[in-house]
C-alpha cells in the first residue's frame, strides 16, 4: 500500500495542453476511479504515473517519494492496458511472469506466483497459449494477472473492461472489487463507464479537457454533480434537463412546468429570476393520478424495459421530452395521456451560463434533520 | 475464389504462366548454356538438344581457362569467396549499426532525427559514379583502397540506409504499449529492446538483411574501382571471361549459375519470413 500524489501536472503535445495544472491525491489503499469522456486525458495521466510519459511540469510522488524523474522499471507499479498490450511472441505464462523475471526470482517462485494469480483469475488452463489463441476475455484476464502478479503497492488499471463484451464486463465488475481488495494495493482505475466508476471507486475523480472537475465518493457525485456535464455523464437513463426560471412565492422557490408549480424546497430565494437549468433524474419523476396535487399532464410515447427498471419517454404539453424511470413490475401507463409528479427535493438547479450546480440552502443541516 | 468463372480461371492461369515464363526463361536458358561449349551456344539456329558437358564448371573450379590462344588463369572461385565474405560482412556490420539506429529513429523523436535519417537515406539517391572519384582519392590517402575493410565500409552506403529504413518501419509497427508494459514490469530499456522489440521485428530484420545482402552481392562499380584482382567479387571477376580470343559464353553461364545460387537459395529459404514480416502489422496485442 502506498499513496500517490500528483502536483500541478502539465502535459502538452505540440501546442495542445492535454493535462492542465492537475493536482490529485490518492490515499493509502484507496481505490480511485478516474472517470471522464475520451480525450479527457485519463490515459495520459495514468501513463505519467507509470513513468512511460514525462510531465512537462509538476511532480509525481509515490509513497511520498518524488518519482518524477525515475524510470518506469524502478517505480514498482503494476499496470493493465486498455488494449491488453500482451507480448504476442510469449505464452500467457511468460506474459504473466514478466514482472517476476525482472526481479530475478527463482524458477519455482515464478511458477508458483504465476499459478496462484492465474487460478485467482481462472486462466490457469490456458497458460501455455499464446495471446493469439486466447479469447478476448482470457486476454483481458492475462493482462490483469500480469499487473497483479508482482503484488505492486500501486496498481494502475486503464479501462481494462473496455474491450470485452457486455456479459464479461458485468462478471468482472462483480469480481474486480474482491480481487483488488485482496491485493490491498492502492488502485487508480480509468473508465468511461459511470456504472463501473460507481461500482469500483472509493472515490471518483471526474476529468474533462485535462482538468479534474470534481472529486468525491460515488454518492456525492451522483447526488451533487458539480455541473451539468457531470450530471449528464452520471446516470442511466440520462438526467432530464429543462430550461427554467425559478420564481418566488410565500412558500419558497418554485418552477413552473407546464403551468404546474413544482416547489424546490432545497433552494434559497436568491435563485429566483435567474436563467437556470433544472436537472431531474428519471427516478425523481413518477406517474400520478390526474387529480393529485402537482400532477403534470404528459403524453406517453414509448416504454423501454431495462431489466430492473422500466423507462418511459413522455412528452409534456409544450413538447419537451421527459424520461421517467420506475422499478420494473410496477404498473404504469403504456401509451396516451398520463400525469406525472415531480419530487422537488431531488431536483438540481444549474446556472444556465456557467453550467455550475447552484448551492442548495443548508443542505447538510437539512439532511441531518431528516436522519434524526 | 469461389466466384471465379471458368473463363476467368483460364485467363488467370494463362497470365500466371506468361509471367513465370517471362521471368524464369532467362535463368533456364543460362542454366542450359552452362552445360554447352561455346560452339553449340553460338550455333544457328540454337537448339535445346545437345550433349551436355561439365567443362565450363571444371574450368571455373580449377581456375584454368582453355581458349584458342592458350590457357588463362582465372580467379573465379576466389571471386566467389570474396563475394560471400564481402556481402556477409557488410550485412552483418549494417545490421549491428542499423538495427539499433532504426529503433532509436522509430521510438525517439529528437531534434534533427528526421534530418539525420533522411541524410542516411540520401546515400541511396546519389549515383555511385558521382562519389567514386573522391572516394578513390580518400581511400588512397587513408590506405583503405584494395582492403576488405575499405570495401565493407563503402558497402555500408548500400546496406545501411536500406536496413535502417525498412527496419524502422517494422519497429514503428510494434505497439508502444507492448514495450511500455515490459518496462513497467520492471525491465530496463535495453532488455525491452532485446526481448520485445527485436523478436517482434525479427521477420522485418530478416527481410531487410536479405535485401541488403542481394544489393551488396550485385554491386559492381565500387568493387571495380576500389579493389584489385584478389579482392574482387564475382560481379567484377566475370569481366575476365571477355578474353582476347573471344567471349567465353559457356563459362560466363556457368559462373552466373554459381553466383546466382547463393542469393537464390537464401531468397527461397527466407521467403516465409518475408511473408510473415509483411503481415506483422496484423498481429497486434
Amino acid at each position: 500500500m502506498t499513496t500517490l500524489q500528483l502536483k500541478n501536472i502539465v502535459k502538452r503535445y505540440k501546442s495542445q495542453t492535454v493535462l492542465d495544472d492537475l493536482t490529485l491525491d490518492v490515499a493509502d489503499g484507496e481505490r480511485l476511479v478516474l472517470f471522464g469522456p475520451s480525450g479527457a486525458g485519463k490515459t495520459v495521466l495514468l501513463r505519467l504515473v507509470a513513468g512511460v510519459i514525462e510531465p512537462d511540469e509538476g511532480r509525481v510522488l509515490i509513497g511520498g517519494e518524488d518519482m518524477t524523474d525515475v524510470d518506469a522499471e524502478h517505480r514498482g507499479v503494476g499496470m493493465a492496458f486498455q488494449n491488453f498490450a500482451l507480448f504476442p511472441h510469449m505464452s500467457a505464462f511468460d506474459n504473466i511472469a514478466s514482472p517476476l523475471t525482472a526481479t530475478r526470482s527463482s524458477k519455482e517462485k515464478i511458477a508458483a506466483g504465476v499459478q496462484k494469480v492465474a487460478k485467482l483469475l481462472k486462466i490457469d488452463h490456458v497458460l501455455t497459449h499464446h495471446p493469439k489463441a486466447l479469447s478476448n476475455g482470457q486476454k483481458q484476464r492475462t493482462a490483469l494477472a500480469r499487473a497483479l502478479v508482482g503484488s505492486p503497492p500501486l496498481l494502475l488499471l486503464d479501462d481494462p473492461l473496455r474491450n470485452v463484451d457486455a456479459k464479461l464486463r458485468f462478471e468482472m465488475r462483480l469480481e474486480l472489487p474482491r480481487l483488488l481488495a485482496a491485493q490491498g494495493a492502492t488502485v487508480v482505475y480509468v473508465t468511461q463507464d459511470y456504472k463501473e466508476a460507481m461500482a469500483l471507486g472509493d472515490r471518483i475523480a471526474v476529468m474533462a479537457a485535462g482538468r479534474i472537475r470534481q472529486v468525491g465518493t460515488p454518492q456525492e457525485i451522483y447526488n451533487a454533480p458539480a455541473d451539468i456535464e457531470i450530471a449528464r455523464l452520471f446516470g442511466d437513463p440520462t438526467i432530464n434537463l429543462l430550461d427554467v426560471v425559478p420564481q418566488r412565492s410565500g412558500e419558497g422557490v418554485f418552477v413552473e412546468l407546464s403551468n404546474v408549480r413544482v416547489r424546490l424546497a432545497d433552494y434559497d430565494a436568491d435563485v429566483a429570476g435567474k436563467e437556470c437549468v433544472l436537472g431531474l433524474r428519471p427516478e425523481a419523476i413518477s406517474f400520478a393520478d390526474a387529480v393529485a396535487p402537482g400532477a403534470i399532464p404528459v403524453t406517453v410515447e414509448a416504454e423501454t424495459p431495462l431489466n430492473e427498471k422500466t423507462v418511459t419517454l413522455a412528452l409534456t404539453a409544450r413538447g419537451r421530452e421527459i424520461l421517467v424511470s420506475r422499478p420494473a413490475g410496477t404498473p404504469g401507463p403504456v401509451a396516451g395521456p398520463a400525469h406525472i409528479a415531480v419530487n422537488g427535493t431531488q431536483a438540481f438547479l444549474f446556472d444556465k451560463t456557467s453550467g455550475a450546480l447552484l448551492p442548495r440552502a443548508d443542505l447538510a443541516a437539512k439532511r441531518s434533520g431528516e436522519a434524526a | 475464389m469461389e466466384t471465379m468463372s471458368p473463363l476467368e480461371r483460364v485467363l488467370r492461369g494463362l497470365a500466371l504462366t506468361l509471367v513465370v515464363v517471362f521471368f524464369m526463361f532467362p535463368i533456364f536458358w543460362i542454366f542450359l548454356m552452362s552445360f554447352q561449349t561455346n560452339e553449340t551456344i553460338l550455333a544457328i539456329p540454337p537448339s535445346i538438344v545437345f550433349s551436355p558437358t561439365l567443362s565450363n564448371y571444371a574450368a571455373l573450379i580449377t581456375g584454368k581457362l582453355q581458349t584458342a590462344a592458350g590457357t588463362l588463369d582465372i580467379a573465379f572461385m576466389r571471386n566467389l569467396g570474396n563475394s560471400i565474405f564481402l556481402s556477409v560482412a557488410s550485412v552483418a556490420v549494417a545490421l549491428v549499426l542499423g538495427v539499433p539506429a532504426a529503433y532509436a529513429f522509430a521510438r525517439h523523436k529528437f531534434k534533427g532525427s528526421e534530418d539525420i535519417a533522411f541524410t542516411l537515406l540520401s546515400f541511396r539517391f546519389a549515383p555511385p559514379l558521382l562519389v567514386l572519384l573522391p572516394l578513390t582519392q580518400y581511400f588512397q590517402w587513408l590506405g583503405l583502397s584494395n582492403t576488405y575493410f575499405g570495401l565493407i565500409w563503402v558497402y555500408q552506403l548500400i546496406c545501411l540506409p536500406l536496413i535502417l529504413w525498412i527496419v524502422r518501419g517494422y519497429f514503428e509497427d510494434i505497439s508502444a504499449d507492448v514495450e511500455y508494459a515490459y518496462r513497467i514490469a520492471g525491465h530496463s530499456w535495453f532488455a525491452t529492446f532485446r526481448k520485445i522489440a527485436l523478436p517482434l521485428a525479427g521477420p522485418g530484420i530478416a527481410a531487410a538483411g536479405l535485401l541488403a545482402f542481394i544489393f551488396a552481392w550485385n554491386n559492381f562499380v565500387f568493387a571495380l574501382v576500389l579493389a584489385s584482382a584478389d579482392k574482387q567479387p564475382v560481379t567484377v571477376g566475370a569481366l575476365a571471361f571477355v578474353t582476347s580470343s573471344g567471349i567465353q559464353y559457356g563459362q560466363i553461364a556457368a559462373a552466373i549459375v554459381l553466383s546466382v545460387t547463393p542469393t537464390l537459395a537464401l531468397a527461397l529459404y527466407a521467403q516465409r519470413y518475408l511473408v510473415e514480416g509483411l503481415s506483422l502489422g496484423a498481429v497486434k496485442g
